[in-house]
């Protein structure tokens, strides 16, 4: 109140000042906040285009029909039902054996090893086999399945293919979930006498199971969409029959697309699209499913 | 009352003179290399409330944890000395976890598991094999009313036991921890997330149970051993400093200078 | 009193008998170490099978000037086949580099975009975006190169050919960019907010704030997620099978067509009689993509893990 004149003129100036810098600031920073957000939309704006060309293209051929019928003259007409029950097979083959080694490998990481350089060794390893190309997981299932265990090229041989590869998903989502519950727990359990597997049965896992299962319903899109590991294990290009047992052949819904975009001739425009169709749609509702769930179980409060 | 509690002492104390539940001889307990707890020698007699006090990092916990051998799940624990449990040296048992079953443990945190009221309190039952419904519901009733925790939750016993409020956890905690039927019940500061009232009710039920099991409470708080324990023992930087008739203690009969300056609170 | 005592004398006995649940306990134990170590197995047997199938070539026809100084792939030629892989590393690394010229700068924006620019319910319908694109199966992608890009590329750039570099390259950087953005937003996320706040405390911008202060601070979460995208774009199969046009050519444009190396493996397999010389190059290619790969992994691991050590 006793200031100056000159005071105040002072202070009101540099509150000016102040307010211009921020003023400027906020239009640099509007400026970036837009150039990202333009990188980020170019980035998702091509694939929306694409997924809306597919069905533009490919939706007409869509029907329950489609489905539930086979290719016929040469795979040029008639549906895919073949191909999504070979893919049923070799997805559900492939869960029954990665699904428990995964759980119990997640189990093993989380429950009872130490941070030490065996454990290091094992999450290199996990990584690795993430990251090694799908086509050395091809060959590893051709040499190991196919011929050294005698399994022939079969769903069998094709499905323990896509379950190693696949694998890593398993246990990274195990791990996650089953870290996520408090260490308290375990110890309050442990107290009253309970043995590590008891207390991972009644109290862990239970806490942790809706967590593990959208990972599996992660691992089943990603093992839907596999190609190129099932091609010289399992998977036909073209069969007039459905397989019988898991030391048949079968045709796959992505080879299917592979194989009449690439290897038929005179297909009709509208038929890969909609082959596409049908095994995105699969892999993106299965997604949507997994991150609905996540998103649900976010919301849930335990404790 | 107060000459009730005295009398109690005084006959316990000829009983117990055989009955040693727990006995420790040169303990030592270190994580990592860096000492946690050195060279504690002590006897805790059968029904008696054991006392600990003493200020953080004295190595309380430590104890307690090296009583039921949680040190099997901490590879940074390393535990040396003798441990007696009946007479039995612990670290020798083929079975461990028939040692923990017997021994109930409370924590500083209330622990609500994420189970409902009632399986947190069967939990302990079902793992000893008892499957019968009514049997459960007898133990689950009995635990929680002793617990003094089955009139506000007799209502609602399906719902989740990890989202009761602090001071219900806790009592909940203590109807698992009896759920157990332990003959050692540990409890390791219960009254820092609780509020007053539910503490003092936790101390009325601690003193009904000694009649029934061994007791050892550690306390930050002095007056609470003082209200409950029969003896009390110092602990200080790893150290046992003074093991004494509570009583004795408080009115002063100490024999280092240090237990009587923490009792009365010149430090801590 | 004597009814009690022989009671607790029961209990003690407890305590040397190992019952039902311990010996459970043991086996689940047994069970889950192995499992556990199943992945380190699977690892290791990949390497093995696919050693031991391609050895054969390795220990006899291998000629390093051939194979790696040589741009003639043709393998069916009866008397003289010629293995040389120039041209399908040149394949590879072009269409790999071009991916990572469009994905690296796009999805380290994405990711700047995502994790400092946006909030609330944008931030989470994008990253449900970014997640679903990068669930896209890879045959699905290489039918895209192969049905929507390529007619798109003959009429846009006036070029015969539209199954090429460019085609693969555009295609295998959208495929890879959704999870580089993934993991470079995590690297982003995992710099405290503390270094965000000292900056603006100080009056710096929010694009300052990042430049200055969050981007050296993440950068080998960063460089990690690159080097993971580049792993999978190296060892990606469908697509660029599909979208390169698949013939032997070390590029001199982006629109030339080339052939990968994963490709390769991909298309000749099958007609491959097995244990035949062709058959066992086809496998050493597999052992060069693994080791590779191994590498890429190996140190991206340990640049992530630099940070976590700091």
């Amino acid at each position: 109140m006793h200031k100056t004149t000159l005071e105040k003129a002072n202070s009101a100036e540099s509150m000016f000042s102040v307010s211009a810098l921020n003023v400027k600031n906020k239009k640099t920073q509007k400026l970036y906040s837009v150039l990202f957000l333009m990188m980020t939309l170019l980035l998702i704006l091509p694939v929306l285009v694409i997924l809306g060309t597919l069905i533009v293209k490919g939706g007409s051929m869509i029907s329950i029909d489609f489905l539930f019928t086979d290719p016929v003259n040469g795979m040029t007409e008639g549906g895919v039902f073949p191909a999504l029950l070979g893919t049923v097979w070799l997805v559900s083959l492939a869960l029954l054996v990665s699904v428990p080694l995964g759980i119990a490998a997640a189990i093993y990481l989380s429950e009872y090893a130490s941070d030490n350089w065996f454990t290091r060794i094992i999450n290199l390893a996990i990584i690795n086999l993430a990251g090694v190309p799908s086509i050395v997981h091809a060959l590893f299932g051709l040499g190991a399945f196919v011929m050294f265990f005698g399994f022939g090229t079969s769903i069998l041989a094709a499905s323990l293919t896509l379950a190693i590869m696949t694998l890593p998903v398993v246990i990274v989502s195990t791990r996650e979930s089953l870290q996520a519950v408090p260490h308290a727990f375990r110890e309050a359990c442990w107290n009253m006498g309970a043995t590590r597997w008891q207390t991972i049965r009644r109290v862990v896992l239970p806490n942790a199971v809706s967590g593990i299962l959208t990972g599996v319903i992660l691992e089943v899109s990603r093992t839907t969409g596999e190609t190129a590991p099932i091609m010289f294990t399992g998977a036909a290009f073209f069969l007039p029959f459905l397989p019988q047992g898991i030391f048949d052949q079968t045709m796959a819904l992505s080879l299917h697309l592979f194989v009449v975009s690439t290897q038929v001739p005179n297909v009709p425009e509208a038929l890969p699209y909609a082959v596409a169709l049908v095994l995105i749609g699969m892999v993106l509702l299965m997604n949507s499913v997994s991150i609905a769930l996540r998103m649900y179980l976010r919301g849930q409060k335990k404790w | 009352m107060v000459e009730k509690t005295v009398v109690d002492t005084e006959f316990d104390r000829v009983v117990k003179a055989q009955k040693c539940k727990i006995e420790v001889n040169d303990l030592t307990i270190s994580y990592a290399g860096k000492a946690a707890l050195s060279d504690v020698s002590l006897k805790i007699y059968e029904n008696e409330i054991f006392g600990i006090i003493g200020p953080a990092n004295a190595g309380k916990t430590s104890f307690l944890k090296s009583l039921n051998l949680m040190n099997t799940f901490d590879a940074n624990m390393k535990v040396e000395g003798d441990i007696r449990f009946n007479n039995r040296d612990i670290h020798q048992l083929r079975n461990v976890y028939a040692l923990r079953s017997r021994i109930g443990v409370v924590f500083p945190l209330p622990v609500g598991l994420p189970l409902t009221i009632y399986e947190n309190v069967a939990l302990s039952p079902r793992l000893r094999g008892i499957k019968d419904k009514t049997s459960l519901d007898q133990i689950v009733e009995r635990c929680l009313q002793r617990a003094a925790l089955w009139d506000e939750v007799k209502d609602r016993l399906n719902s989740l036991g990890s989202l009761l409020s602090g001071g219900q956890q806790q009592r909940l905690t203590i109807a698992r921890a009896l759920s157990q039927e332990p003959e050692v019940l540990m409890l390791d500061e219960f009254s820092i997330a609780v509020d007053p009232v539910t503490t003092m009710r936790i101390e009325d039920v601690l003193k009904e149970l000694k009649h029934e099991m061994t007791i050892i409470l550690v306390t930050n708080l002095v007056q609470q051993a003082h209200r409950l324990a029969d003896r009390t023992a110092f602990f200080l930087d790893g150290k046992c400093i003074e093991i004494g008739d509570t009583e004795a203690l408080f009115n002063g009969e100490v024999k280092d200078p240090l237990t009587l300056d923490y009792i009365e609170g010149r430090f801590g | 009193m004597a009814k009690l005592e022989s009671s607790s004398k029961q209990m003690d006995d407890l305590f040397d008998q190992r019952n039902m649940d311990w010996y459970f306990d043991k086996l689940v134990q047994m069970i889950v170490f192995i499992s556990g170590i199943s992945a380190i197995i699977f690892v290791v047997g990949i390497f093995v099978f696919v050693t031991v199938e391609g050895m054969g070539f390795l220990l006899e026809g291998f000629s390093f000037t051939e194979v790696f100084g040589s741009e003639y792939w043709e393998p069916s030629d009866e008397d003289d086949p010629e293995y040389g892989m120039l041209a399908l590393i040149a394949g590879t690394a072009s269409v790999t580099g071009l991916a990572m010229l469009i994905a690296i700068p796009f999805s380290l924006g994405a990711a700047i975009y995502i994790a400092e620019f946006s909030t609330g319910k944008t931030r989470e319908y994008l990253k449900v975006l970014v997640e679903l694109l990068a669930a896209i199966p890879s045959v699905v992608w290489g039918f895209i190169g192969l049905s929507i890009m390529n007619p798109l590329i003959i009429e846009t750039f006036d070029v015969p050919v539209g199954l090429s570099v460019l085609n693969a390259g555009i295609i295998l950087g959208l495929m890879a960019a959704p999870i580089m953005t993934s993991i470079a937003e995590d690297a982003l996320k995992a710099v405290p907010d503390r270094y965000r706040e000292a900056a603006e405390a100080l009056g710096a911008t929010r694009w300052q704030v990042i430049y200055k202060t969050v981007l050296p601070a993440a950068k080998n979460g960063l460089l990690g997620a690159i080097l993971l995208g580049v792993g999978r774009g190296f060892g990606e199969t469908m697509a660029v099978l599909m979208a390169t046009g698949h013939s032997v050519n070390i590029p001199g444009s982006v629109f030339d067509s080339v052939r990968a190396l994963t490709a390769t493996i991909a298309a000749e397999l099958g007609e491959t009689a097995v244990g035949s010389e062709h058959y066992q190059v086809l496998f050493s290619i597999g052992i060069f993509l693994f080791l590779i790969t191994f590498i890429i992994n190996l140190t991206a691991d340990l640049i992530v893990r630099g940070i976590k050590n700091q």
